[in-house]
């Protein structure tokens, strides 16, 4: 049962932040595209976008790990 | 089963006590590192010549303060505010990308001690400490080192420190001022608004802590697990996988605070615009 719920909280978990970080990178994509000579700057903000995003992820890890080792 | 000869353990376990305050891995740890980066400064600065061939040793900490500044003048773009928010950020940087590393020395983590336990009094806790009750018949063992960022307590620390130096930036810059944001009372909306500023400082440190604890921690369970599977060759990526992470995370923490100090001392004044276009007319 213990092992289902940590299952549950990963797989659930990884969805949100794996569209978000998808629609984001895409984003940044275009936008390099659209303006090679800003790739640095757009490089920049972009992993700082995924930090955030990949947060929310690393919550539901965190959540995982507790409910298995405590 | 395979979790019964892994040892992972989500708080720090201490390794022993000074005087009958217990000292965990994660801060023995630390402490190496910090000593590690203060001798490297200490020599620097006694040894530093301002010459045109430099040492390897000096054009390498060089690099270090020279990127580090760039990173943060690219940000900033005020000189003052520079000079002001660079010892923090590079600080931010140094020792949370050393102890993420740390974690991935060979020792850190095999090296095993006895847990002490300090006030053993009754019969079953001195049989407990002696470990003769448990399953495998041997003391209750703990790692002597653990990376400092994989423990809650550090990060924690680490974000409170981030957070309340942007408040301290704020007021040093805008003075009483900077706290009409979070008690604004012009109209209802932005009360409420300054409740939810407010709300947004808790969740900042929160958010802090655990994406570095997480990432970091979540890192040595990998690396554990992966090892424990198959021993050879297999664990190599995701080592270059801790390597990545480490860096990034380091890297996302200092430039995070940095966005929040800068966010915290932006004046509404034209100075800025002044040195705006000073930038932009010397670069050309």
């Amino acid at each position: 049962m213990q092992d289902l719920a940590i299952g549950i909280t990963m797989g659930l978990g990884a969805i949100g932040p794996a569209i978000g970080i998808g629609m984001l990178v895409s984003k940044a994509m275009e936008a390099i595209g659209r303006n090679p000579e800003a790739t640095n700057k757009i490089q920049t903000n972009m992993i700082l976008g995924m930090a955030f995003a990949e947060a929310i992820a690393i919550y539901a890890l965190v959540v995982a790990l507790i409910i298995k080792f405590v | 089963m395979a979790g019964q000869n892994i040892h992972v353990s989500i708080s720090a376990e201490p390794v022993f006590h000074v005087g009958s305050f217990p000292i965990s891995n994660s801060i023995f740890t630390s402490l190496f590192v910090s000593l590690f980066l203060v001798v490297i400064a200490s020599i620097f600065r006694f040894k530093f010549k301002s010459n045109n061939r430099p040492s390897s040793f000096q054009n390498v900490v060089e690099f270090i303060v020279e990127s580090l500044y760039g990173f943060v003048h690219s940000i900033t773009e005020n000189t003052k505010k520079t000079k002001l928010f660079l010892p923090l950020i590079a600080t931010f940087f140094l020792f949370i990308m050393l102890n993420n590393y740390v974690g991935l020395l060979p020792g850190v983590g095999p090296i095993m001690v006895k847990e002490p336990e300090l006030h053993a009094i009754s019969l079953a806790q001195q049989i407990h400490a002696a470990g003769l009750d448990t399953a495998e018949g041997h003391a209750k063992m703990a790692p002597l080192f653990r990376a400092a960022t994989a423990d809650l307590n550090t990060t924690l620390a680490l974000a409170i420190i981030a957070v309340v130096m942007t408040q301290v930036f704020g007021v040093m810059h805008l003075g009483l001022a900077y706290f009409k944001k979070f008690f604004d009372f012009s109209s209802p909306i932005g009360f409420f608004v300054g409740i939810l500023e407010f709300i947004l400082e808790i969740a900042k440190i929160i958010s802090f802590a655990f994406r570095l604890f997480g990432n970091i921690f979540a890192g040595e369970v990998l690396l554990i697990v992966m090892t424990y599977l198959v021993a050879v060759l297999v664990p190599a990526p995701f080592y270059a996988l801790e390597l990545f992470v480490g860096f990034i995370q380091a890297l996302v923490f200092s430039m995070l605070s940095l966005l929040f100090f800068n966010l915290a001392t932006k004046s509404h004044h034209d100075e800025e615009h002044h040195e705006v276009s000073e930038a932009t007319v010397t670069a050309k």
